[in-house]
């Protein structure tokens, strides 16, 4: 299952890193990663694709969403069907 | 191939522009459950609905987390009542209702459609204990909707019906009261009604649909607004073709909502609602996407042709985008549930006269209206009519949701509370009476279909 996962919030030290380390344990791998800062906000898009099938979407969602209480980020993680539907015919 | 562009789009529409799927809507025929004895007919229903829609809110919640879109509602509609408890030896199907509204609650939606009839050339047996009975079982249940269809292109308008919907309205309002009649709010009365409408408190399973159908309707008039903030002083073909555009973005979600929900309940999908929905939140209005265009507030001359152009460019947009449309596909124009027509009506600029304008153009009808609480019934069989006759005319399906509040004047208020909203006391011109044309009754006769001027 390819993934969407959008990270905002305030920069800060480890954000890629537990991000990153969460999708590395639910066995995501990241195929594409676009960052930037502006104004000291912290935006970043990864694309991500789920390999191993015993894995549910939720339980990442869940893990994801609490590393982005603790860290005051959003953090979202869709799955890319909801764009490619909506922007290509 | 995606971009970050593409990314940062959607998820802005969802966050910013409150774009959600508004419902889906799961369709159960009851046909099968006709027994003659009522007891075991509300059995039978009680177990088909609980049965056939035991996992719709645990679905829509799984495709709500997979895609990081809002479904805000899951819903069901069934045959209408009339004729699938029709077979009851009964004089009543207020039972009926209160076993939908124990089956709805078991599975946790938050409406059931259906107790309704359809009765524009006439009445059966079913269709009179139905009607008599819509007041006391809106008033005894909390999520069951109820309407019935008394007019159509085809078949002309049953007056004796606009007659009686007119006393079942008051009749209703008086027993809801103690909650400023929200029972009127979970009432709605239809010409030309369709038969696979997913949206409450009009959706009701047609007679010539499948067994079991999924269908869902979506929204986004947030989305609508944003997309022509961009558009300022450009003409109506740039408007028109944005707004096709955005329709279409707007419908691909809700196809694939529709498709994943399909399949993971193992019901066909029916269709998709091609519907500019509104909330009472900032933002997700109608008449601000109709501002937009250059109106100064809603109701303003120029609002008709703004909401003809909208309706008309959102059905455009949208028909490519899914592979089977239906229901009402269009803008709703309700009072109480639109912001932006809440301040119209508050302003002044937006009157029950300009609203009914609207309907010639828009997807449905006289929309979630609070009128005074002594607007007697024969009035509301006069305003019924009226909207009656404008869907037969053109075609095209027409309703009225209106709520006499009792006690309620003009310059009250009135707080439903949700997505029903809030609606100040709109005022209606019944300083003159509608009685003596009301209590004529019978049929006005179908319409010619050519010589259409």
């Amino acid at each position: 299952m390819k993934l969407v996962v959008t990270i905002f919030g305030k920069d800060q030290v480890g954000i890629i890193a537990n991000v990153s380390n969460i999708l590395a344990a639910k066995k995501v791998n990241i195929t594409s990663v676009n960052q930037n800062i502006v104004d000291g906000f912290f935006n970043m898009i990864m694309m991500a694709e789920l390999t191993d099938s015993s894995v549910k979407l939720a339980e990442i969602q869940k893990e994801l969403k609490e590393k982005g209480h603790e860290m005051n980020l959003e953090i979202k993680v869709q799955n890319q069907e909801i764009f490619n539907i909506m922007h290509n015919v | 191939m995606i971009t970050i562009d593409n990314i940062l789009e959607t998820n802005r529409m969802i966050t910013e522009n409150k774009l959600d799927v508004r419902t889906i809507t799961m369709g159960i025929s009851l046909r099968d459950c006709a027994h003659p004895n009522i007891n075991q007919f509300c059995k039978n229903v009680y177990d088909k609905i609980t049965k056939s829609a035991e996992f719709l809110v645990k679905t829509g919640e799984d495709i709500e987390a997979k895609y990081g879109i809002p479904i805000i509602h899951k819903r069901i509609s069934v045959t209408p009542i009339a004729i699938a408890a029709e077979a009851c030896e009964t004089d009543s199907f207020v039972p009926v209702a209160e076993v939908l509204d124990k089956a709805a609650k078991e599975v946790g939606v938050n409406f059931i459609g259906g107790f309704s009839a359809l009765v524009e050339k006439g009445f059966t047996k079913g269709d009179k204990i139905l009607i008599d009975s819509i007041p006391q079982a809106l008033s005894t249940t909390d999520v069951v909707c109820s309407s019935v269809n008394l007019g159509s292109t085809k078949a002309g308008i049953n007056m004796d019906c606009v007659r009686q919907m007119g006393e079942v309205i008051k009749r209703t309002a008086e027993l809801t009261r103690d909650q400023d009649a929200l029972g009127c709010a979970k009432l709605v009365v239809f010409c030309n009604a369709p038969g696979d409408n997913p949206f409450m408190a009009g959706a009701f399973h047609g007679v010539s649909e499948a067994e079991k159908v999924v269908s869902v309707g979506v929204s986004g008039p947030g989305v609508v607004k944003h997309a022509l903030e961009d558009l300022k002083g450009a003409d109506f073909t740039e408007v028109a073709e944005t707004i096709k555009k955005t329709a279409f973005k707007i419908t691909r979600v809700g196809q694939l909502v529709a498709r994943e929900a399909s399949r993971r309940l193992g019901v066909p999908f029916g269709i998709i609602d091609l519907s500019l929905a509104p909330t009472p939140a900032v933002g997700d209005s109608v008449a601000n996407v109709l501002e937009e265009m250059g109106l100064e507030s809603c109701g303003a001359p120029g609002t008709t042709a703004a909401l003809a152009l909208l309706n008309d460019a959102v059905k455009k947009g949208g028909l490519m985008a899914s592979s089977h449309v239906g229901g009402l596909s269009g803008a709703f124009i309700p009072v109480s549930e639109d912001q932006g027509m809440i301040e119209a009506i508050e302003c002044g600029s937006l009157s029950i006269e300009k609203l009914e304008a609207m309907t010639c153009v828009c997807s449905v009808g006289l929309d979630m209206i609070a009128v005074e609480g002594d607007t007697t019934a024969a009035t509301i069989s006069g305003i019924i009519a009226d909207e009656a006759a404008i869907g037969m005319i053109n075609n095209k399906t027409t309703a009225v949701r209106v709520i006499p509040v009792p006690g309620k004047k003009v310059g009250d208020s009135v707080e439903f509370g949700g997505l029903l909203g809030r609606c100040p006391i709109v005022k209606v011109r019944n300083n003159w009476s509608s009685e003596a044309f009301i209590a004529r009754g019978g049929r006005i006769p179908a319409p010619l279909r050519s010589l259409t001027n």
